[in-house]
């Protein structure tokens, strides 16, 4: 037997450890992708529109965000604005998350009600609904449905972007690896615990998402 | 019930509506023929408001209308349109297509809808798919809910863009005897189609087009057996 200098018996003993740190990288993920997807549709649907006072500020804030690091972002709100406001860490990690998110989500959304066909929208048109009915009734529920996998795809880096939130403080998995990893003098092993973490987390996921598709496709209907 | 006079529109450079004017009178069925590209969809588009002409004139029923109309959608409401391609709403029923308009334009309680749908669908013989999906029916069938969904707004007049060009030649029957009885039964009706039977059988007048032009214009019968311009000669000799 070789012998390594590393304890794999540690990754059992030590993985209940990690319970509380994998229940606030699921809270910083779920409240960040709600963020985001509430500004998603925002930005989206503002990214659409031909007036230039809406459109501007919607490219204005993808063009940043999606040209910055994500954590020079959650660094700008924890520590940068300080001064403005004093923002709490979880707080801050949500709200960096979900502007993060809500940049790449608006495109997913954009792109998804553009491949509608031009079609719908017309004939809900011709039926005298207005501009706002056509999109909600219409448009949105088949663009929603096109977005399921690119947003499948957006959660799970959603899921591996929270691990930033560590360089602001959040005991989430990853802070919490090195901070047991000094202490206990096991950095592999602590780091391979959360790697477990992260892969059941996006298995799972990646499975809901699956399922989620496969529904929607019973009602499928395409022309 | 519709009166055009003047209208231009431009699609860039491309002038595709030339000087266009015409009248439908209320239970007419005018019948638009011309090759592809000289302006029909276009100006059924323009009389429904999904393209608006930049000059020239569009009364509906005496009210005139233009891009800067407020409430355009109450407009489009009393025009009926059906497409070539039938756009129906994937994700609703074939029910939910028909009721759409009236539930959401007309704003009426969900089970009457549900019953004028019902009414609709028997109209065009498809009381049996009210509650499939689109995607499961033929071409011929989507088009006949396509009809029953503009009817169901109680439209001042239908308009159609070529709506059997699309349908396998065996499809296209039930859609025409649709709008045969519609024709009947005094429908104001504008329908841009090469199918001659039809034209001849229950148009009033048929209008032939060229360029974004106006050309010709007359009786189905008369205009198809004696056409007095050289361009509607060769165009129907193409055709027939
Ligand atoms: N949205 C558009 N943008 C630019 N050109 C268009 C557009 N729609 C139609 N056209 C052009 O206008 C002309 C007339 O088109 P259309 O009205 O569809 O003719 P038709 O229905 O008689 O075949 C064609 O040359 C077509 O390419
Ligand atoms: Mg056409």
């Amino acid at each position: 037997m070789l012998d390594l200098p590393w304890d794999f018996t540690a990754i059992p003993r030590f993985f209940p450890g990690f319970y509380a740190a994998a229940l606030l990288t699921i809270q910083i993920t779920f409240f960040g992708i709600l963020v985001g997807l509430v500004l998603g549709l925002v930005t989206g649907l503002m990214r659409l529109s031909t007036n230039k006072l809406i459109n501007t500020p919607a490219k204005a804030y993808i063009w940043v965000i999606r040209g910055t690091p994500l954590l020079l972002q959650l660094m700008i709100i924890y520590y940068g604005l300080i001064d403005l406001v004093s923002v709490d860490r979880m707080p801050a990690a949500i709200i960096g998350l979900g502007v993060h998110n809500g940049a790449y989500i608006a495109e997913i959304f954009r792109g998804a009600i553009q491949s509608v066909e031009r079609g719908q929208r017309e004939a809900a048109m011709s039926l005298g609904m207005t501009q706002a009915q056509a999109m909600r009734r219409i448009i949105l529920p088949q663009a929603f449905k096109r977005s399921v996998p690119p947003l499948g795809n957006q959660f799970i880096i959603a899921l591996k972007d929270s691990s930033l939130a560590s360089a602001i403080a959040v005991r989430e998995l990853l802070l919490r690896a090195r901070q047991m990893g000094s202490s206990t003098l096991m950095m592999l092993e602590m780091l391979m615990i959360v790697g477990i973490y992260y892969l059941m987390m996006t298995t799972v996921l990646t499975l809901l998402v699956g399922r989620l598709e496969k529904r929607l496709q019973v009602s499928d209907y395409r022309e | 019930m519709i009166k055009i006079r003047g209208l231009h529109k431009w699609f860039g450079d491309l002038h595709v509506l030339n000087n266009i004017d015409m009248d439908v009178k209320e239970r007419e069925v005018v019948v638009v023929i011309g090759a592809s590209g000289s302006g029909k969809s276009t100006l059924l588009r323009c009389i429904n408001f999904l393209e608006y002409a930049q000059k020239g004139q569009i009364f509906i029923d005496g009210v005139e209308a233009n891009a800067k109309t407020r409430q355009l959608h109450k407009i489009r409401a009393d025009v009926g349109m059906v497409f070539q391609h039938f756009n129906l709403f994937p994700h609703r029923t074939v029910m939910g297509n028909v009721i759409e308009g009236l539930t959401q334009v007309k704003k009426i309680p969900y089970k009457e809808a549900l019953q004028q749908g019902e009414d609709l669908l028997k109209k065009v013989g498809l009381s049996d798919k009210a509650d499939v999906y689109p995607a499961m029916i033929s071409g011929g069938q989507k088009q006949r809910v396509a009809i029953a969904r503009a009817l169901a707004m109680k439209p001042k007049i239908m308009l159609f863009d070529e709506p059997t060009s699309a349908l396998d030649p065996e499809l296209v029957g039930e859609v025409l005897q649709v709008m045969k009885n519609l024709a009947l039964e005094g429908m104001t009706m504008m329908v841009v189609s090469h199918e001659m039977g039809f034209a001849r059988e229950v148009g009033d007048r048929m209008i032939y087009m060229d360029e974004g032009c106006i050309v010709e214009e007359g009786i189905p019968e008369e205009l198809y057996k004696n056409p007095q311009h050289e361009r509607t000669k060769t165009f129907l000799r193409q055709i027939l």
